[in-house]
């Protein structure tokens, strides 16, 4: 492959913001139908690179060679035009729209509805990604409406496909399926910018690999000839220590979950049905699933904001199914939402007054109503200490901190409380490397101390490493808990309720 | 084409500096529309701003009428304050303060002629249960079932007008002077009458419950977990959530709060500066309040500042009216324009213009 004269040549390539240079002089080639994988923690400078390859962001310095010729778009069509597409991390999609409709949007001259069903049938047909052009995006699972996106691209019959994060959203047996799809790209001479940082995806996918860190490049190595630790060193620039976890027998039941069905108020919100789980004291539960499942809705229920019939949920025995947070808190149970900014915290807020936010009942924060603003900035400060929140004190707004120092303090916050019971979403989603571990290890330790631990999230790599047992949620139910050790990926993905719209979509092929 | 665009860290310099810069864009271009009208603009801008404090000829009429004008304002201002904090937008504080005043006034008139020193107490209770009731019409209608709480609050002002028409004219007329509208003058009936603390300085009772009101929001809005919910409710409705606060009982609160300040301020009035259940009695400090409350910055103390700039202006548009002739009206427009260059500069502070080329991006 590298015999040919190169697709896409980078060099030099710089962009500063104020305060931080997101690219320092990048350079790097990718070759016709290469699938070359752009690795790096977040914060890394990806996401920079690729707007200036796709003309959302101009850089500084530097220069871009597209088939020899000098190449400098200028905003986002003038790359469609040269042959460069985008599957972004983040869908655009209208939910109320049907799938042709959505592709028809993002098309600078779409064709007749009619006709560009036949198309979207046509080529999800020959890249064997199942899709049903009439059904309403709202009712389409995440892998689903990835695929909608990709068509859209391939219908530009693209030279350079650039995908950000794409197996976020899916199962395993959904990987399977997309990887089938670009490895055929990539025969037919389409060339893929894969970023990611799942290494060994990218090691099973890509014959290159460029890896960033601190907005400069590191390295650019052929990623099968090298082990996924090595990778990760390059990426993180140290050495990495997987999280220790004492064997400890588990205690009581300390929360219990039984026949727990809520109906969801949101027409695209997906309703529980029937949950039921029983967690010990000592236990981390890991709940996969893929984004959209009823994750959200899990957490909601489970922390108290939305309630239920009181005896579904039981908290040490006592039933609190109708208790609001307060309540829950006061008896043991804490929580930590998936969104940081907007829900967990409030934005414009110093981390002082984030810290009474869900503090103030369990460390005593307020008498009679009336808050004690020395005490609540001294649990502000002991948060910060001991999670290593970097910031310049806590009378900083939170909107104000990166994502994962932001992240460290609302898990810190709930963690500080010494709950019995904590329930995390998504607890290192965009956060960099070494504070992941820190975050895991903080709740490790928590378990160990005797709370159980509730871990929903998406990476499954990161509840291998902390669940003891081990459920899936897919389309609001939840299967029975497993023993984490020795599960197969096979068997998790099959938990998640394997390739999702497999069945609708073979019956539209014909 | 022009777009707007949400500024990424909105200046706090100019969030304080937006209420000065909008008095001054409102003189001048108040000063344009009195030269408009024929007037001498820097005469009438001194006549309103400067002469009824100042002035050796108005001076000893006007000093009083300041605190009788800012008080009900400020009083009115301070608890709408805290419900717009929290997004919780009550327009119909007018309607609020004339049902204060209406049962303030109607537990009087009950009364009379019965002299005792318990009969103004029911009265300040009446007037903050009135206004309470008003208020919590809205309150009612948007947690049961979700209806918008501006467009009710406002409608029952008009609604509160009517029936402020029907009692003057009907059940709170005054029996011994026949054929006249309007109540008997409270003024004259000593149990009643909310008469100057201290004589000919305008220092009446609704000045002291202003002056206690602004304390009581100061300290709950920094102190009390009551004041960070408000705000937290405001600022991130989920992280309310997440909290703990429950959004219903937030919107009674407010509505509550700021019912029965509005109806205070309706009952001192009736029962002090006015004396009288009129047909004009309603003079739209209601509304007024809701520009000191935004002029103030939502806090209490700004509001004070507020209050007595905006009751400065009344004075000085009775006096401009009498002195130049100048319409009523004009001193209606005035206040409107002062709001309107505050939201204006505010706008531009949060937002900014982007004229960009056809072209989709």
């Amino acid at each position: 492959m590298t015999a040919h004269a190169p697709l896409l040549q980078l060099s030099g390539l710089t962009k500063a913001y104020p305060g931080v240079v997101a690219n320092d002089d990048v350079s790097f080639d990718i070759g016709p139908g290469q699938i070359h994988a752009l690795l790096g923690e977040n914060g890394a400078g990806k996401s920079t690179l690729v707007k200036m390859i796709y003309g959302l962001v101009k850089p500084d310095k530097g220069e871009m060679r597209l088939r020899g010729q000098a190449y400098a778009p200028g905003q986002p069509s003038d790359a469609r035009k040269s042959g460069i597409a985008m599957v972004f991390q983040h869908f655009s999609l209208f939910d109320a729209l049907d799938v042709a409709e959505n592709v028809a949007l993002g098309m600078e001259n779409p064709p007749p509805l009619r006709d560009l069903a036949t198309r979207i049938r046509d080529v999800s047909e020959a890249y064997g990604l199942p899709l049903d052009p009439a059904r309403l995006v709202g009712e389409l699972s995440a892998g689903e409406r990835q695929r909608v996106e990709i068509i859209r691209c391939l219908l530009q019959d693209p030279k350079l496909l650039i995908m950000d994060e794409p197996t976020s959203v899916l199962t395993p047996q959904e990987v399977d399926i997309l990887f089938r799809t670009l490895r055929k790209l990539s025969d037919e001479g389409t060339a893929i910018l894969y970023i990611s940082h799942k290494l060994e995806e990218i090691r099973s996918l890509c014959s290159e690999a460029t890896i960033l860190r601190g907005g400069k490049k590191v390295a650019t190595c052929d990623p099968r000839e090298k082990s996924a630790r090595e990778l990760a060193e390059l990426m993180v620039g140290q050495l990495l220590t997987p999280p220790e976890r004492p064997e400890r027998p588990f205690g009581d039941v300390v929360l219990q979950v039984d026949g727990l069905s809520l109906a969801s108020n949101n027409p695209f919100g997906t309703s529980l049905k029937d949950i039921n789980f029983a967690l010990r004291a000592g236990e981390v539960l890991g709940i996969a699933g893929v984004a959209g499942n009823g994750q959200d809705e899990l957490l909601l229920v489970l922390s108290g904001e939305l309630a239920s019939p009181s005896d579904r949920v039981r908290l040490l025995g006592q039933p609190v199914g109708h208790l609001g947070p307060n309540g829950r808190r006061e008896l043991g149970l804490v929580a930590a939402p998936e969104e940081r900014l907007g829900h967990a915290a409030a934005p414009d807020m110093s981390l002082t007054e984030n810290a009474y936010l869900s503090g103030a009942h369990r460390k005593g924060l307020a008498k009679n109503g009336f808050i004690d603003w020395a005490k609540t900035r001294a649990f502000a400060e002991s948060v910060i200490a001991r999670f290593d929140v970097r910031t310049p004190g806590p009378h900083v707004v939170a909107r104000a901190l990166s994502g994962g120092n932001l992240q460290k303090f609302v898990i810190g916050r709930e963690i500080e409380q010494n709950p019995a019971v904590i329930i995390v979403n998504q607890p290192t989603w965009g956060v960099d490397a070494s504070a992941a571990a820190t975050i895991r290890q903080a709740l490790l330790d928590l378990a160990g101390q005797g709370a159980g631990v509730v871990v929903i999230s998406q990476d499954l790599d990161e509840l291998l490493e902390v669940a003891d047992s081990f459920a899936a949620l897919n389309e609001g139910r939840l299967t029975p808990p497993r023993p984490a050790k020795g599960l197969t990926v096979d068997e998790i993905g099959l938990m998640m309720g394997g390739a999702h719209g497999m069945h609708a979509a073979e019956g539209t092929a014909q | 084409m022009i777009r707007l665009e949400k500024r990424l860290a909105p200046s706090k310099r100019a969030q304080y500096l937006n209420p000065f810069l909008a008095v001054l864009l409102t003189m001048i271009a108040g000063g344009l529309m009195f030269a408009a009208l024929g007037k001498d603009p820097i005469a009438a801008i001194r006549l309103i701003f400067f002469d009824p404090i100042f002035s050796q000829q108005f001076g000893s009429f006007s000093r009083p009428q300041l605190l009788i004008k800012s008080a009900p304002l400020i009083l009115i201002a301070v608890g709408l304050a805290i419900g717009f904090r929290a997004g919780i937008w009550n327009i119909g504080a007018e309607g609020q303060y004339i049902i204060g005043a209406l049962c303030g006034a109607g537990v009087a008139l009950a009364f009379y002629p019965v002299e005792g020193w318990y009969i103004f107490p029911l009265m300040v209770i009446a007037g903050a249960l009135g206004g309470f009731l008003w208020a919590m019409i809205p309150a009612i209608l948007k947690t049961r079932f979700n209806t918008n709480e501006i467009l009710v609050s406002l409608l029952l002002v008009y609604v509160a007008e009517r029936l402020l028409a029907a009692m003057a004219l009907g059940a709170m007329r005054n029996p011994d002077i026949a054929g006249f509208p309007g109540s008997r003058d409270l003024r004259r009936y000593e149990s009643a009458h909310n008469a100057d603390l201290i004589a000919g300085t305008g220092m009446h009772w609704g000045v002291v419950a202003a002056i206690i009101a602004v304390i009581f929001a100061y300290v709950m809005m920094t102190r009390h977990s009551l004041g960070y919910q408000v705000q937290l409710a405001g600022q991130a409705p989920r992280a309310a959530r997440f909290a703990g606060v429950s959004p219903a009982r937030l919107v009674v609160i407010c509505l509550g709060i700021s019912g029965v300040l509005a109806g205070l301020a309706g009952m001192f009035e009736v029962s002090g500066p006015s004396g009288q259940v009129r047909i004009d009695f309603a003079s739209g400090y209601g509304f007024t309040a809701i520009i000191v409350a935004f002029l103030g910055r939502l806090n209490p103390i700004g509001i004070v500042l507020a209050g007595l700039l905006l009751g400065l202006t009344y004075i000085g548009g009775e006096l401009s009216q009498m002195m130049l002739q100048l319409p009523g009206a004009a001193i209606q427009v005035f206040q409107g324009m002062l709001l309107f260059f505050l939201l204006a500069l505010d706008f531009q502070t949060n937002y900014r213009l982007r004229f960009t080329k056809g072209a989709r991006a």
